[in-house]
């Protein structure tokens, strides 16, 4: 089991690009540019100091104010013990694009469509996107900050 | 011209398509609003694909609009085969972010709930999983059990299913006076009981055959799956927060984490099985040391969490819930999710149905023990 100190250091080997910070939050959280999400997800799954094994938690944020979306992916080592966060902000909110993860952790594949669902980041290489929860023809997104809906969401 | 026999092989011209049924949303295997969509050649499943929604009331959106109080509320609705131990996870949640320290008088009638719900929950999967494959005694044995633990719940609270006696800081009031006679009597008449579904279900050949070998999961795709619970354990990997994670009184008791290592249907069964001796033990260790205490610690009326990221996990009868908060400081929280078990326990179906026959799949949704409203929230 290692602590955040030497999870860091790997990675900063690894990547010098990433950021990193512990900051009010319970884990050791990692930004990586979109364009580098997927080979450090394979490089943190087949290190064998790290093998983060287990993703078991993913969700997507919004965040209006710096006109990004932002998916979370909370990961752990099975054999090893232990965890850190990996997180990702799309370029642009309205038009947000990201590889997916499906292929490295097969659990995010319904994860991925959730988000895609309700907060419409599009996963690129999913083999079947397409909305989980709402009806096809359903408009928006309703996780997004701004979304209205004056018939089913009241707000006080 | 062909002139057909009873023993001509005239069928060696043909050949057999695949086509797609609907199991459910209304099917009784199903065990609520799930729907499945099954690819089938003859009997064989050869793809299966979860269409969902049916029940979904975006809770996540709702917690961004409602106070922290209220969304305690909201959890029972998800699982409410755990309500219990759904409340807590927010309830501990929020005493972690506040740092509020609850007294042990509150940690410990916590756990006995817990473990309570745990065996009330297997309980009721034991009577519908043996219905499922043609047993329906079991189905009554499971809720004749059940109902003392419900009645232990409706006293402590005045619910039986959605309790809400969880409330950050600590017990909504304290436990009622013949609380521990009457956990004690329940423990006294359900021992014996176990034995009994082993002789009844447990041991049968038939049930074995129906069981044994079907809906192999194997270690690495439980784990790459994101699986969790008894069915994660079914397969041999070592996944209860109780051991892994302890919160409110875990760490002071002393019970065994079971694991199987075919994780066919049969192992995912006996998990079960033995989790409730182990829930028995648990509650042993606690029913005659509830130390006195305070139950419920000063909050203020409005709950506002420092700014920050909080995460939170709890086992729940399914596995792993995870709630997860990102907060601005504000009364609701900028962003909640839950990170629900049977959401990750659905996703492996495909990986382990496909292969076998439709009746031999009921069985397998079946082991996974899934709750429709927590996988759609």
């Amino acid at each position: 089991m290692l602590d955040n100190q030497s999870i860091k250091d790997i990675l900063f080997a690894q990547n010098d690009t990433l950021e990193f910070s512990e900051e009010n939050s319970a884990f050791l959280n990692v930004w990586v540019a979109p364009e580098e999400l997927h080979s450090l997800g394979l490089f943190l799954r087949d290190d064998p100091r790290l093998r983060f094994d287990y993703l078991f938690c993913m969700t997507g944020v919004d965040w209006p104010t710096e006109d990004t979306l932002e998916i979370v992916c909370h990961l752990r080592s099975i054999p090893l013990g232990h965890q850190m966060v990996l997180r990702c902000k799309t370029g642009s909110r309205d038009n947000p694009e990201l590889d997916t993860l499906s292929d490295i952790w097969p659990t995010t594949h319904m994860h991925e469509r959730e988000i895609y669902d309700l907060f419409g980041i599009r996963f690129k290489g999913h083999t079947n996107l397409k909305r989980l929860f709402l009806d096809p023809s359903w408009d928006g997104h309703p996780l997004k900050k701004d979304y209205v809906d004056e018939v089913n969401l009241i707000v006080k | 011209m062909r002139t057909g026999t009873l023993f001509d092989p005239i069928e060696q011209d043909l050949h057999t398509d695949e086509y797609k049924i609907n199991m459910g949303p209304q099917h009784p295997a199903t065990h609520g609003v799930l729907r499945l969509i099954l690819t089938i050649d003859g009997e064989v499943i050869k793809n299966v694909e979860p269409d969902l929604g049916y029940i979904h009331r975006s809770i996540e959106k709702i917690c961004e609009r409602d106070n922290y109080r209220q969304i305690v509320h909201l959890t029972d609705r998800m699982d409410y085969l755990s309500s219990h131990i759904n409340n807590e996870a927010v309830c501990l949640l929020i005493e972690n972010a506040l740092e509020i320290e609850v007294s042990d008088r509150v940690k410990v009638i916590r756990t006995i709930l817990d473990e309570l719900t745990r065996i009330s929950s297997h309980l009721l999967w034991w009577g519908v999983m043996g219905m499922d494959v043609g047993a329906l005694t079991t189905f009554m044995y499971g809720f004749r059990e059940r109902e003392m633990i419900n009645d232990i719940f409706e006293n402590t609270c005045g619910a039986r299913l959605t309790m809400n006696y969880n409330v950050p800081g600590g017990l909504m009031w304290d436990i009622y006076s013949g609380f521990v006679r009457d956990t004690k009597a329940f423990l006294k008449h359900f021992k014996p009981k176990l034995k009994e579904y082993n002789d009844l279900l447990t041991d049968n050949i038939i049930f074995r055959k129906r069981t044994e070998g079907i809906g192999v999961l194997s270690k690495e795709s439980a784990i790459a799956y994101g699986v969790t619970g008894p069915t994660m354990r079914g397969s041999g990997v070592s996944c209860d927060i109780r051991k892994l994670f302890p919160y409110s009184a875990y760490d002071r008791v002393e019970f065994e984490e079971i694991f199987m290592q075919g994780g066919d249907t049969f192992d995912r069964y006996l998990v079960r099985m033995k989790e409730m001796e182990q829930s028995i033990h648990i509650i042993e260790q606690l029913i005659d040391n509830i130390p006195e205490g305070e139950t419920l610690e000063k909050t203020r009326a409005v709950i506002k969490l420092p700014k920050g990221e909080f995460y939170q996990r709890v086992e729940t009868a399914r596995g792993e819930l995870g709630v997860y908060v990102i907060s601005d400081g504000k009364k609701s929280p900028y962003r909640m999710k839950f990170r629900s078990p049977g959401f990750s326990n659905l996703s492996v179906i495909n990986e382990i149905a496909v292969g076998h026959k439709i009746g031999d799949f009921v069985a397998i949704i079946s082991t996974l023990d899934l709750v429709i409203p927590d996988i759609d929230r």
